[in-house]
Formats: C-alpha cells, structure tokens, sequence
C-alpha cells in the first residue's frame, strides 16, 4: 500500500470510528433505533427553526455597512460560539490522549506516527466543524428566509470558527502536558474548557451589572461606552461579521486563515502527539496515594456509604468541572446580589430562576453519579442493607452537595428578601428532587467513567431533567411576580413529572 | 441430638431466561466445606450462584443460608456471606485501606475489630506496600485480591466465589488459594466455581456437576469416580466424560 493510499485509509478509519460513535450517542448503542433517531433529529432541527427565528430573525435585514453598535452584537455572536466550540475541542482533545482503545495498536504498527496523528487531529477538527454546522443550519437558514442568499456564506464562517477552534485546542492542551504534566492536564483542560465555554457569557453579564445594574449581556454590547470603545470600521476584528453578512474577500481570508492555522498545527504539533499520548497512559497506570488512616472510623452502614460517596464524588474530576461551572454561572447573580444590598431593586428576581435551574441539573448529574454510576454495584447489593437505605444514603449525599453549594445565595436572600428565599429554597428543593426521582426511575447500573454516556441510556430522561428544571425555575420566578401564572407553571411542571413516571421503566 | 444446619440449602430453585437456566435445582453444602460447581459456559453456576447471593430473583424456589431464608430475610442472610465474581468490582478512586473500610463499615464491623484485621489481609494477600495507593493503576490481579479482601474483612461464614482466579498470575492465584484453605481450616464455608479442574481437584472436600441447571453429579473425587464406574482418572476425563454423556442423552 503506498503512503498516500495508507493514509487515507486511516482517515476513512478515523471517520467511521467517528461516525459510529456519534449514531450511539444518538440511539443510545441500541440497534434498530437509527430511523428513530433520524426522525427525531429532523424533528428538533425543523422545531429549532422557531426559537431561531425568535433570537435571530430581527437581524437578517442587516446589510453592510453596519454601524458600530450591529457590529459588536454579530462579531461577539461569532466569538461566542467560537468560544463553545474551543471548549468542546478541548474536551475531544483530551479524551483522545487519555482513551487508550487504540493507541497502543496505533503505536505498534509501522505507519509514521506524525502523519497518522495528523489526520487524527484532522478528524477532531472535522467533528467539531460538522457538529457546529449541524447546531449553527437553523439559525442560518433563517437569516437565508428573512434575508437573502447572501447569508448563505455565514456557514463559511462557521466552517473556520470550527476549524479555528480545533486548532487552537490541540495546541492549548498539549502546551498543558509540557506545562503541568499528564498527571494535571486532564482535570486542568476540563476546567478550562468549562471556564471558556461559560467564560465570554459571564464576564458580559458581570460587566452588565456592575456597568448598568443588569443581568442582560446585550446592555454592555449596545451600550455607547462600547460603541465608543470599538475599533473603526476598517479593522480586522469586524471582518467575521463582514464574512457572515456575505462579504466573500473576507470570508476567504478567514478561511484561508483557519486553514493555515490548522496547517500550522498539525505541522508542529503531530510528531509531539504520540509522546503526549504515551505520557498520558504512563499516567493512567501510575500510582496515586492517599493518606493513610490510622484507624477506621465509626458510623452506621448508611453513614459507611456516604462516606465512599463523598470521597468518591471528591475525587471525580468530571463533577469538580461542571460544579466549577455551576458556581460560574452563579457568579452574576451573586454579584448582582451584592449589588443589590445598597440598591433595592425589583430585578432581584432575576436570581431565583438562574439558581433554581442550576440546582436542578447538578442534582441530576450527582444523582446519576451515586445512583446509577456505581462501580461496585455487586458489592452494594450484596451487603446487608434493604435496598431503600441505599438509596436513602445516595440521595442524602445528593442533597447535602447541593444545600452546600447553594446555601450561601439563599441565606444572603433570606436578608435581603425573605420571601423571595421562601419561594427559592422551596424550587431549589423541587427542582434537586425532580432531577433526582428521574434519575432513580430511568436507573441504569453502569460504571462512573461511563458519565459521558448517561444522557444516551433514555433520551426521555435527559429531556424530562431539562425541562423540570426549565419549569421549576420559570415557575419559582412567576410565582414571585404573577403568582397565577406560577401556579399555571407549576401544575404544568408537575404534569410533566407525572407522565415521566408513567412512561419510566420503574412502573413496569 | 440437634441436626446439623446447612451453610447452603437450595431446594427446587429455578430460574428462566429464554430457555431454562436454573431448573429446579437442589443442592446442600455443609458447614466447613470447600465445594468446588463445575459445568461448562453456560451451564447455570454463575445464575445459581447469584440467586444465593441476593443479586438475582429466583422464579421459584427456596434458598436458605445457615437456616436463614434468604428470600424472606436478605439482609440477615447478606450479613454471614460474602460474594466475589470474576470481574472484580472496586473503585478505582479508592486505595485498599479505604475499600476495606467502606466494606466493614457496610456489614458493621466494629473499627477496632475490623482494621487490624484489614491490615492483615492486605499483609497476607501482598497488598501492604500499595494500601494508600488508589486503585486505579491496579493490574487484574491485584484488584482481584483487593476484592476478596473486601470479601473477607467481614469475616463471613459462607463465602461464594465465582471465578476468582481467571486472570490471576501463578503467585497472585497461590496467594488467593492460600487464603481460601487456610480459612476453611478456620471452619468457614466455600462454594466456588471454576474452569481450572485442578484447583478444584486439589481444593475441593467435594464437587457438583451442573450441566443445563440441572445437578448431574456431586460427591467427593472419589465417589464421582466410582459413581461413574472409573477408578484411577483425572477429575478433567471425569468432568467431559460426565457432560458427554449428557449431552448424548440430550
């Protein structure tokens, strides 16, 4: 086989892997599910159409020239979801190096190792480029309806914000290995992939309230101090937003650019893969210690197994990640809290959806963690303990997480507006006990590092946890300012929670 | 004269998949006896064997655990027992000494009982030098002994083992061997299935043959042989001479 003809075929391995794994995330591995999953899928991108046409359908008369103000909003749109897409690179990046399925095979055999990890980071970029075209088609196709052919060339865009962002993730996570080592890089690039996600959303709203007394990001975007701040019309900084309005001498040059920069990546950074990855699994079979008790300690059975799920929920890197999320996206209305100490304001309220719907989904990925995500499963069950005080001691575990967490917000609300912490605490506890009931009737026994998967085992579930927290936290902040269309909200919340139980496998 | 109890006493126990895998199925193993269950993949050990460990539910049936029903009293039958599969299940994020510690914190062993004796075992079992290392960089083997320590730091009277040695070098597999006779000299009960005919042949006080859930020999080395009419063969010929002819009369 000729080198050429080697390498190819090793992409058209890498996209199959790919391809393959993408369909069982879609039908949850099962077999005969993929014209389900298609409808489905068809089905959510028509659906998406609408909430598209709401957030960008007023845009699509946009033409060039733009003013400064239209500028800001388009060009921060696009570092947007430039930023989630280098967040979810990051993450792809890192799980390449540490899921050893196929390095050592790759390793072993004679191919050079620089070519193959270049189509290996080729494929990383190529799947997060073909996801954001996936996610980015509704928003585009409306601005094609409402505004022409023209916006056709906002795809071009996306493809090199993907691009871009696959690059610059390759180069962000192997500068981690050189800088901290193996031994950090992998919870250290998954919260710095949490942080960039969030970050760019956040620090706008923070500067929105600290500016304006604001929880909405687009006061500080179309405010005149950064009107007045923003460089003139000719800079490169607008030329994305120029591209995305169909400009096409900028749409080629970002393209060209991000192709370069991967170019460029691929390049320097494909011979250094191969020692990136037999550091990474030198890593996973070192040794890591604890300290050593010098006696065990008493308790009853159920005090036993919070105990292991405590320390085990310590040490998970994936939970330390997303609760770093969690409290990131908690630091506005924090701080929108704090601001409202001297100034009494009625957007208080704000805060009360935002932290509901927070408690809501870190319940529901701690729940899925001590519930269903117990690797000693066989151990648990054969011990001498009825099945409920188990599940008692993972749920207290739960909810002891998330009073630690949240207790703060809700005591400095108890001060500043007592029945709005009523009213808060009351949700808070809902919405934890909603995302944990789901959990414990779609329970699916699997191993924690199977967390990735858990959203795939019922779709029914994953949407059911979305939605009870969405309806949860809309209901907490209705009820503070149209009480009837709180409790509107809440029955129909219920509802939603009863026809979940009715259709959960734990009826059967 | 009070008659003996049972460490295990399965009468008519039976349990359907798609075809039988368990049927009705009767089998008695005396306090302090080693007893090897033998048959080939498929035959219904590992069904059996956790339908008397509480992990599945049996379709019919009785189980009972030194005279306790296991069916209408599982936790007071989980608590004098303790199971090992093949896949040994442990927390990578925890090292020995703390999995030891949750395992006795489970069945309610006093710390100052239960944490010299986890000392022990991780000593006796090769364990010591790595017990505040984290499981995760553990081979097959040690986590294998990690698992039966856990399995004996509760000091059970019956211990159900499926499969502990598959996969364990020659010293990991003479270390667990060790443990198990030297605790059934100390008056505990074993029941333990196995592909390696020689630890059985060796180990075992005595053996059941079980081949499409249903018991088709037991007995000791001896009265197999003479059951089946071969008196100077290996337990290996016994074992395929005695599933060939089942599967000739099936």
């Amino acid at each position: 086989m000729s080198r050429t003809a080697a390498l190819s075929w090793f992409a058209r391995h890498e996209f199959r892997l790919a391809w393959r794994e993408w369909l069982a995330m879609m039908t949850g591995g099962r077999r005969g599910r993929k014209r389900i999953a298609i409808i489905g899928l068809t089905a959510f991108a028509a659906l998406m159409h609408l909430p598209a046409w709401a957030v960008i359908g007023r845009y699509a008369s946009l033409h060039e020239p733009l003013d400064k103000t239209s500028m800001i909003v388009v060009t921060s749109t696009i570092f947007l979801a430039w930023a989630l897409m280098l967040s979810q690179a990051i993450e792809s990046v890192t799980r390449v190096f540490y899921a050893r399925a196929d390095l050592d095979l790759i390793m072993s055999s004679p191919a050079r190792l620089a070519n193959v990890f270049s189509i290996r980071i080729a494929a990383i970029a190529l799947t997060v480029t073909t996801m954001a075209l996936l996610l980015s088609t509704p928003f585009v196709d409306v601005l094609v309806l409402g505004g022409g052919l023209r916006w056709f060339a906002a795809f071009g865009v996306v493809i090199a914000v993907g691009l871009s962002a696959a690059a610059l993730a390759v180069a962000i996570t192997l500068a981690l290995f050189r800088l901290i080592g193996p031994a950090r890089t992998r919870l250290i690039a998954q919260i710095l992939a949490a942080v960039i996600g969030a970050g760019f959303v956040i620090a706008l709203q923070v500067a929105a309230i600290l500016s304006y007394g604001t929880l909405s990001r687009f006061a500080v975007l179309t405010s005149d101090g950064a009107a007045a701040y923003a460089p003139d019309a000719n800079s490169v900084i607008w030329w994305p937003a120029r591209a995305a309005l169909g400009d096409g001498q900028a749409l080629l040059f970002l393209l060209a650019a991000s192709l370069a920069l991967l170019g460029t990546v691929m390049a320097v950074f494909s011979p250094r893969f191969a020692d990136t990855a037999i550091n990474a699994s030198a890593y996973a079979a070192s040794t890591r210690r604890s300290r050593g008790a010098t006696s065990f300690r008493h308790g009853s059975r159920q005090q036993a197994l919070r105990r292991k799920e405590f320390i085990l929920l310590g040490r998970d890197p994936w939970l330390i990640s997303q609760t770093l999320m969690q409290l990131l996206y908690l630091v506005p209305p924090a701080l929108f809290l704090w601001r409202s100490f001297s100034d009494s304001s009625a957007a208080i309220v704000l805060i009360t959806p935002v932290v509901v719907m927070a408690a809501g989904q870190l319940a529901g990925g701690l729940s899925w963690l001590t519930i269903s995500g117990e690797d000693a499963a066989d151990l648990v069950a054969t011990a001498p303990l009825s099945p409920s005080d188990v599940t008692r001691a993972k749920i207290e575990v739960v909810l002891v997480v998330i009073g630690a967490i949240f207790s703060p917000i809700v005591l400095a609300l108890i001060y500043l507006a007592p029945l709005q912490a009523l009213v808060t605490t009351i949700a808070l506890v809902v919405a934890a006990a909603s995302a944990t009931a789901i959990q414990l009737w779609f329970r699916v026994q699997a191993r924690r590092s199977q967390f990735r998967r858990r959203q795939t085992s019922s779709r029914l579930a994953t949407f059911a946890e979305a939605f009870s927290s969405i309806g949860w936290a809309a209901t907490a902040a209705l009820v503070l300012t149209i009480p009837l269309a709180g409790l509107m909200s809440g029955l129909m919340t219920a509802a939603l929670m009863a026809v979940t139980w009715k259709l959960s496998p734990s009826r059967e | 004269m009070t008659p003996e109890i049972s460490a295990l006493a399965l009468r008519g126990l039976t349990k359907r998949f798609d075809r039988p895998a368990v049927d009705t199925l009767d089998l008695t193993v005396h306090p302090g006896e080693f007893y090897a269950l033998l048959g080939p993949n498929g035959a219904g050990k590992t069904t059996t064997l956790r339908m008397v460990a509480g992990l599945l539910k049996p379709d019919a049936g009785a189980v009972a655990i030194f005279g306790i029903d296991a069916l209408r009293d599982p936790v007071a039958a989980k608590q004098v027992m303790a199971w090992v599969s093949d896949e040994p299940m442990i927390y990578d994020k925890l090292t020995p000494l703390e999995y030891l510690e949750f395992v006795a914190g489970l069945w309610g062993i006093e710390p100052k009982v239960s944490h010299p004796r986890a000392l022990a075992l991780l000593a006796s079992l090769g364990l010591a030098p790595h017990q505040n290392e984290r499981c995760e960089g553990f081979s097959k083997g040690m986590r294998q002994k990690v698992a039966l320590a856990g399995a004996l730091v509760h000091d059970p009277r019956l211990i159900i083992l499926d499969e502990p040695l598959t996969g364990l070098d020659a010293v990991s597999a003479r270390h667990v061997k060790g443990l198990l006779t030297e605790r059934v000299r100390a008056g505990c009960t074993v029941i333990m299935t196995t592909h390696i005919l020689e630890v059985a042949e060796r180990m075992a006080d005595r053996i059941g043959v079980i081949v499409a859930g249903r018991l088709i020999a037991e007995g000791t080395l001896t009265e197999l042989r003479q059951q089946n009419g071969h008196t100077d063969v290996s337990l290996e010929e016994l074992f395929i001479a005695l599933v060939d002819v089942e599967a000739a009369a099936a």
